[in-house]
């Protein structure tokens, strides 16, 4: 299965990056190359297998599902956040127009 | 003592008995590691970013506590460095991207604050491949690190600053983070002691994520003893990570100096085959030979899912990696490229703010995880994972712990692989099982090349067996290299 240009270029939009022509030939051919090689997952019959998303549950089942508890505590970091944002308005972060009128 | 005169080594112990004994101060200790960072940094490029302020003050604590004849903390006085993911409230963390080149977090690391509440100093931030996405330190956006053990050399990667900043002596002891091999694949490069602890053994609290089913923070030191004091300091449960275990933590150092009795040595026939560098294959047997003559029984033994680790591993990582980065938007932090819609500057910002490797891990991830493909690939990924973690549990049946080559081949040139991306994920293959299954693994140096490369020594254990992989990293330590006393 070889992967077309136009799959490339709707990758990048879902992805949100934008690429240069180069970018998206080079992008291309490579991704083709480790797909190619991802395939030979395709040989082993995983019919009978559950997936395995983390290893906690089999490395401390007991923890697995520890939770703590919700709790609201006093917090002064928000100045210190607003500060590294690129355009801060504070209380806000500031964003280019999303909706026109 | 006048900076003349001072040892050129440290070890954690020599630290702590130099202080006791006055014959240093842990200021004039710290003001030597910043004229070595001065002086061999140009050259090196381990460190992005020094902290002298924040390391003399804990330096000044610590003088401080000798002066009123208190106890030590267990780390009191020890120079470190932190890999760059790791966040350091008011110190810059740039995770080796441009995106983040002026970020400076609000918070610290679970593990940055635990070391330094343990005693010891914190020099600065290590040099990285960008958001720990890579075996080289070549995907930094601040350029490659030298491997001190080989100039012109790759240290490894992705952890190849703090890698570089033990073997170069300008730290006791770094943090790394390992996700596909991170920490032990760049201590095997530089001729250092790396682990890699259980999945959940020490909080990701304050780690910028990359794969967080994978993601875990280690120790990379000049022997097994100091890298289990480094552990010992940081492990254990952290409210602030829901995946923390509150397993105990046993004194790992005082348990990795028990000697051996008996233990069986698994040998995974499939990390020997093709593609293993002939003079890498026989350092590990000779290491092999050793740990037998100190007591070990040799169990040779199959690991069938071996050879499907990689491409489990690039799909699971590269999926976990591209929502993970989804955060980097311009919003909030970091860069920001201007635009007219709220989308392109998303785009924009993504697209000149990430590097090369980033963006073709964000687009495989995002790919595999894409509608229609899910199923055939990350769905697929994760029950080989599942067969992986298997394959290990049979193999613990039959072995105490399991013996591996950390890489294929020791470092490779600087700019020799970074044209063929496949290539360099390939060179995985002896680390990213272990990632996959979760368990501790530790890299030790066992011998050089004939080109004069280190080489690497892999000590898997099951999950929270940290005391018994740092035991066997030990005794081989000790047999092969006998330290001065």
């Amino acid at each position: 299965m070889s992967i077309t240009p136009e799959e490339v270029l709707r990758v990048a939009e879902l992805a949100y990056l934008e690429l240069s022509e180069e970018e998206l030939h080079t992008y291309r051919r490579q991704l083709d190359g480790i797909l190619a090689y991802i395939d030979k997952l395709r040989e082993i019959d995983v019919s009978a297998v559950e997936p395995m998303a983390q290893i906690l549950s089999a490395a401390s089942p007991d923890e697995s599902d520890s939770l703590r508890d919700d709790i609201v505590r006093p917090d002064s970091s928000g100045p210190k956040i607003l500060q590294q944002a690129p355009e801060g308005l504070p209380p806000w972060f500031r964003v280019p127009r999303v909706i026109s009128r | 003592m006048s900076a003349a005169t001072l040892p050129s080594s440290w070890t954690i112990s020599s630290i702590r008995e130099s202080l006791l004994l006055k014959t240093v101060s842990a200021r004039e200790l710290t003001a030597e590691f910043f004229r070595r960072i001065e002086r061999d940094n140009p050259r090196i490029n381990a460190f992005l970013t020094v902290c002298p302020e924040r390391a003399f003050a804990a330096a000044d604590h610590v003088d401080a506590l000798i002066a009123r004849g208190e106890s030590l903390p267990p780390l009191a006085g020890v120079p470190v460095a932190m890999k760059d993911v790791l966040s350091t409230a008011g110190v810059r963390t740039t995770c080796g991207s441009k995106i983040l080149e002026n970020y400076i977090p609000p918070y610290d690391a679970t593990a940055v604050s635990r070391l330094e509440s343990a005693g010891a100093v914190i020099l600065g931030k290590t040099n990285c491949d960008e958001f720990a996405m890579g075996s080289s330190n070549e995907n930094s956006a601040f350029g490659p690190v030298q491997n001190p053990a080989a100039p012109g050399y790759v240290p490894g990667g992705s952890s190849g600053g703090s890698a570089a900043a033990v073997a170069g002596q300008l730290a006791v002891a770094a943090l790394g983070t390992d996700t596909g091999g991170s920490i032990r694949q760049p201590g095997a490069c530089c001729g250092i002691t790396a682990l890699m602890p259980t999945y959940g053994r020490v909080s990701r609290y304050g780690l910028t994520a990359f794969a967080s089913s994978l993601d875990r923070i280690g120790p990379l030191a000049n022997s097994v003893e100091d890298a289990a004091s480094v552990l010992a300091a940081m492990a254990g449960r952290d409210p602030l990570d829901a995946t923390s275990t509150s397993a105990p933590v046993p004194d790992y150092r005082a348990q990795c100096q028990e000697p051996l009795h008996g233990l069986r040595l698994g040998i995974p026939r499939q990390y020997f085959g093709e593609g293993l560098d002939p003079e890498v294959r026989q350092k590990v047997e000779e290491a092999i030979a050793m740990l037998e003559k100190l007591g070990c029984r040799r169990v040779d033994l199959d690991m069938p899912h071996t050879d499907y680790a990689i491409a489990a591993y690039y799909i699971i990582a590269t999926g976990e990696a591209s929502s993970n980065l989804a955060r980097y938007d311009g919003v909030r932090y970091g860069l920001r490229e201007p635009a007219n819609s709220l989308r392109e500057m998303y785009k924009r910002t993504r697209g000149r703010g990430f590097g090369t490797e980033v963006k073709r891990r964000v687009m495989l991830g995002t790919y595999a995880l894409s509608a229609g493909y899910y199923d055939a690939y990350y769905l697929r990924a994760q029950k080989v994972r599942a067969l992986i973690a298997r394959d290990f549990a049979e193999a613990f049946q039959r072995a105490d712990v399991l013996i591996t080559p950390t890489t294929p081949t020791p470092a490779f040139r600087i700019g020799e692989r970074t044209s063929d991306p496949l290539k360099m994920y390939l060179a995985d293959i002896y680390t990213v099982t272990g990632s996959l299954a979760g368990i501790p693994g530790i890299s030790v140096p066992c011998g050089k090349s004939t080109a004069n490369l280190p080489i690497g020594l892999q000590v898997f254990g099951p999950h929270f067996t940290e005391s018994l992989v740092l035991q066997v990293a030990h005794a081989y330590q000790e047999a092969a290299s006998p330290l001065p006393s």
